[in-house]
């Protein structure tokens, strides 16, 4: 049976037809009832946006970021070059997204974890699957969706045992007609986005070497970036830039070794003292070892119009443990702002220097303007896997802001003047010492699954973890036919009695405003609207509305997996404002729940099984797209 | 149920009742032996055949009277759990002893981590603690994400030795033959004054392929180094729960002693503590 035929509707048209788009609601605060009694809006959608109180936090996405795309299309990972997952459709707002229904469920033919996002186009939605990487384009003219064609690319079997954590996918961008994409296989394609014709493929990197890509690519103008994985594999990471039209790779921007590799010269100026000097990419390494340095690129990669600069970070140092590799190990857990026609670095900044934890910083940079003392300033916030968030000028690199968002003790503050996070030596790890109850974990308090940011409310809504570890040193293990001392790391819930967080956070004043805590480590991405709606998924499979001033839960209902994957907002040809979501438990943590992944040893999993024990009793495998109406 | 002790010489009847419980077992439809291994890997085994545990798989196929099937599989992590816990397969013939999640037969070889040198270099070295470390270049094996290391790494570490070290990704290049042998390469190039390597591989190379003559030396046991990480006890493995298979495993491995012995030694495996019969603690 092919990909195609099993792509099956599993449910259709739950509500034929939605209900009038001004259904009134008894519950509804009494403003808006009187509001909507006073204006007469041609389309009742609009109305409690235009009641809401305008934008009082000042904020504005970056000029351009949105590229000038319909407000109901969905054409990059998140939606804008700003990554700020924020969409400007109103249509679902806190009133009635209590009355959304299932529309459309449809099988993904995939039994991995399915994060990312679908992208929307015009009338066609778009969907990349886990290995082997099928793009379906689904006619969404045809009630509850039909689909037009799909694309194999048929990456190597191989690169499932390569990859590190399941076999996912975060999704494609759209550009100049073509939907471009990775590969598992360490491959960028690009389809033509009207008939499903391969464009070109091009080998970026080798699995043979341990790489493979799960990220989405970011489209710049006539440049693809695009970033590789597999950094436990002795992988170098980088950056590369690929033709648009062509495919051919342009350069690569290396994570570790001399500064011509990384692309560092006379333009480049961090703001920190720490992060200057030639060739830190060598000389913070013992002897040859940034060869095998890790700092892969496998998140997500921002753009700003404005200053002409594209933004990422880079993950862990690899495969040493940290007694191995003296020094910063410099460009490891590191923020780049590099210039998108040349890569080359304009500055950095190492969150973690020396990791020995793990903490992989590839998580989302999402580009903002705020006033800060009266004035507009072009910020970048980032929220870590370390625990804290980090509110930079995007343009010096200079860090305005920090602050945990969840409990961290592995560092007790960080130095805005000098940029140096102040370290707990007894939370250190060495070789063949155990060290108890360091939090957060290595999956960190948020992984890859990105935050959004409401323009309307000047705040960022993070799905977090609260999950700590303890380092108790090596056991016995075995690859390539050798013997070795793996990582004992046990994963355990932390404090407080909640395993996951949407939390509401101030960029500015580095703090929480309101937040929902959960019982499981949040996995999915998260949504915000200009109705001021916040959505996100659970890994027991509940996908959830709140509101995003209050953070009061609006509306839920729950899925038929565990969602990993990251909620989107788009207008279909009707005119009417839709959100879909993939169900479909995986990806590091929610492996868990896959029956052939053992949770009998709390150790399973690089140790989040400990963290996440009875995720296996609480959902089962099973992607699903999911779309949502009133 | 387990199979039943055979001290003695191989007899009819325990095979008899070992092919019964191969039987009872699950390999249906067609009965075989069915062995996940690395198919570019000597010299334990790969695709071709020519490594140790491919001789010992056709040794039980023959005896069994079955048919070998291999599922190859990079042996890297997850090779387990997507191989033989899956039902990929029945048999993995080389995991370390205490390996969790499978049944593990009682050990049939032990060996030990070695240093490697070119044997023109007369270098002799014996410990860790040995002073002439902190000045040469020294090859290791880089493993894993965080904490994951090889013994001698650990070893250094604790020592402070770690400005001269070069690492070779035990993964390599998988696309080159046996890739974790660039370790040994690299001394035989001259890379790295010192490799210290698993025994297995640094023996096939340094008997085989290494084009100059290399030297082996055991690590003696230092106060400090932990003994119980360089040495490592090596099993075959079936899948939790399946009595039926480790016991045919163990009796073929027992009845089989010599031959794999035997097979051992032309491939240059440093062993340890064989005089012991498996099925006792080596």
């Amino acid at each position: 049976m092919s990909h195609a035929s099993r792509f099956l509707v599993l449910l259709l048209l739950l509500l034929a037809a939605c209900g009038p788009a001004g259904k009134h609601d008894p519950h509804a605060v009494d403003t808006t009832v009187e509001a909507r009694k006073a204006l007469s809006a041609p389309h009742p959608d609009s109305v409690v946006q235009r009641i809401t109180a305008a934008p009082a936090s000042g904020a504005t996405i970056p000029a351009g970021a949105d590229r000038g795309d319909k407000p109901g299309d969905w054409t990059l990972p998140g939606r804008d070059y700003a990554n700020t997952r924020y969409s400007a459709l109103d249509g679902i707002n806190v009133a009635n997204v209590k009355d959304l229904k299932i529309i459309t469920a449809m099988s993904t033919g995939s039994l991995n974890g399915n994060e990312g996002q679908p992208l929307v186009v015009g009338n066609t939605m778009y969907v990349v699957t886990p290995f082997p990487n099928i793009l379906e384009a689904i006619d969404l003219a045809v009630p509850g969706g039909a689909l037009k064609w799909s694309y194999a690319p048929n990456p190597s079997r191989r690169a499932i045992g390569i990859a590190c954590c399941d076999v996912v996918n975060r999704g494609a961008s759209y550009a100049a007609g073509r939907i471009v994409y990775n590969t598992l296989d360490a491959q960028t394609v690009a389809v033509d986005a009207a008939t499903g014709r391969e464009a070109w493929k091009t080998r970026v990197g080798d699995i043979n070497t341990g790489e493979t890509f799960t990220m989405a690519p970011l489209v710049v103008g006539n440049k693809v970036y695009v970033g590789n994985a597999g950094g436990e594999l002795g992988v170098r990471g980088y950056l590369a830039a690929l033709d648009l039209a062509t495919g051919k790779v342009l350069w690569k921007a290396y994570s570790t070794g001399p500064d011509a590799d990384v692309r560092i010269g006379p333009d480049f100026h961090p703001f920190y003292a720490k992060d200057r000097g030639p060739d830190l990419g060598t000389s913070t390494w013992g002897g040859d070892q940034w060869k095998l340095g890790g700092g892969t690129v496998w998140g997500w990669i921002s753009y700003d119009p404005e200053l002409n600069l594209i933004y990422y970070s880079t993950g862990n140092p690899g495969v040493w443990n940290p007694d191995l590799r003296p020094g910063d190990n410099k460009w490891s857990i590191t923020l780049f702002a590099r210039d998108p026609e040349t890569g080359n670095a304009r500055w950095a900044y190492q969150f973690v220097p020396h990791d020995a934890w793990d903490y992989d910083e590839i998580m989302e940079n999402v580009l903002v303007d705020m006033p800060v003392d009266g004035r507009m300033r072009q910020l970048l916030i980032h929220p870590g896997r370390t625990g804290f968030v980090y509110t930079f000028d995007r343009g010096s690199g200079e860090l305005l802001a920090a602050g945990t968002f969840q409990p961290v003790n592995w560092a007790t503050g960080v130095d805005l003047a000098t940029g140096e996070h102040a370290i707990d030596p007894a939370k250190r790890t060495h070789t063949g010492v155990i060290t108890e109850n360091i939090c957060p974990s290595s999956t960190g308090a948020k992984d890859q699954q990105p935050s959004a940011f409401s323009p309307r409310t000047g705040l960022l809504y993070i799905p977090a973890h609260n999950v700590c570890m303890n380092y108790e040193g090596t056991e016995a293990n075995y690859i390539a036919g050798t013997p070795y001392l793996g990582a004992s790391v046990k994963m355990f819930p932390g404090p407080g009695g909640y395993r996951g967080e949407l939390v509401a956070w101030d960029p500015l004043k580095a703090e929480k405003v309101c937040g929902v805590k959960e019982d499981l480590p949040l996995w999915s991405g998260v949504l915000v609207t200009a109705g001021d709606v916040v959505f996100y998924g659970t890994m027991d499979g509940w996908f959830k509305a709140i509101d995003a001033r209050t953070c009061m839960e609006l509306w839920k209902i729950r899925l038929s997996s565990g969602i990993v994957g990251n909620p989107i907002a788009y207008t279909g040809p009707d005119g009417r404002e839709y959100i879909a979501v993939y169900a479909g438990i995986g990806g590091w943590m929610g492996a868990v729940a896959f029956p052939d992944v053992s949770t009998d040893d709390p150790y399973t999993a690089l140790g989040v099984a400990g963290a996440v024990p009875d995720l296996k009793q609480k959902t089962t495998p099973g992607g699903v797209l999911y779309v949502f109406s009133r | 149920m387990s199979f039943p002790a055979d001290r003695g010489s191989w007899r009819p009847a325990a095979v008899a009742a070992a092919l019964l419980l191969w039987c009872g077992a699950h390999y249906s439809p067609a009965q075989a032996l069915r062995v996940c291994a690395d198919p570019n890997n000597l010299p334990f085994s790969n695709r071709a055949g020519q490594g140790f545990e491919n001789h010992i798989a056709e040794l039980m196929a023959h005896d069994l009277g079955v048919p070998l099937r291999y599922t190859w599989w990079p042996q890297r992590r997850g090779f387990v759990r997507r191989t033989l816990v899956d039902g990929q397969c029945d048999v993995v013939l080389g995991l370390p002893a205490g390996y969790p999640g499978v049944a593990l037969t009682p050990p049939y070889y032990r060996s030990s981590w070695v240093f490697v040198t070119r044997r023109d270099r007369n270098l002799h070295l014996h410990s860790f603690d040995d002073p002439r470390l902190r000045h040469l270049t020294i090859g290791l094996h880089a493993i894993g994400a965080g904490y994951a290391s090889t013994p001698p790494a650990v070893e250094l570490a604790r020592r402070g030795i770690v400005g001269r070290i070069v690492g070779y990704s035990i993964y390599g290049n998988y696309s080159s033959p046996d890739p974790p042998a660039d370790l040994l390469r690299g001394v035989a190039r001259g890379e790295v004054d010192v490799a210290i390597a698993w025994g297995p591989l640094a023996g096939f190379f340094a008997s085989r392929n290494a084009g100059v003559p290399l030297a082996l030396d055991a690590i003696a046991v230092d106060s400090g180094s932990d003994t119980q990480a360089l040495t490592y006890d090596i099993a075959a493995a079936t899948r939790a729960g399946d009595t039926a298979t480790r016991a045919i495993l163990e009796g073929e491995l027992r009845r089989r002693r010599p031959e794999i012995r035997r097979l051992l030694r032309d491939y240059g495996v440093p062993l340890e503590g064989m005089d012991v019969a498996p099925g006792e603690q080596p």
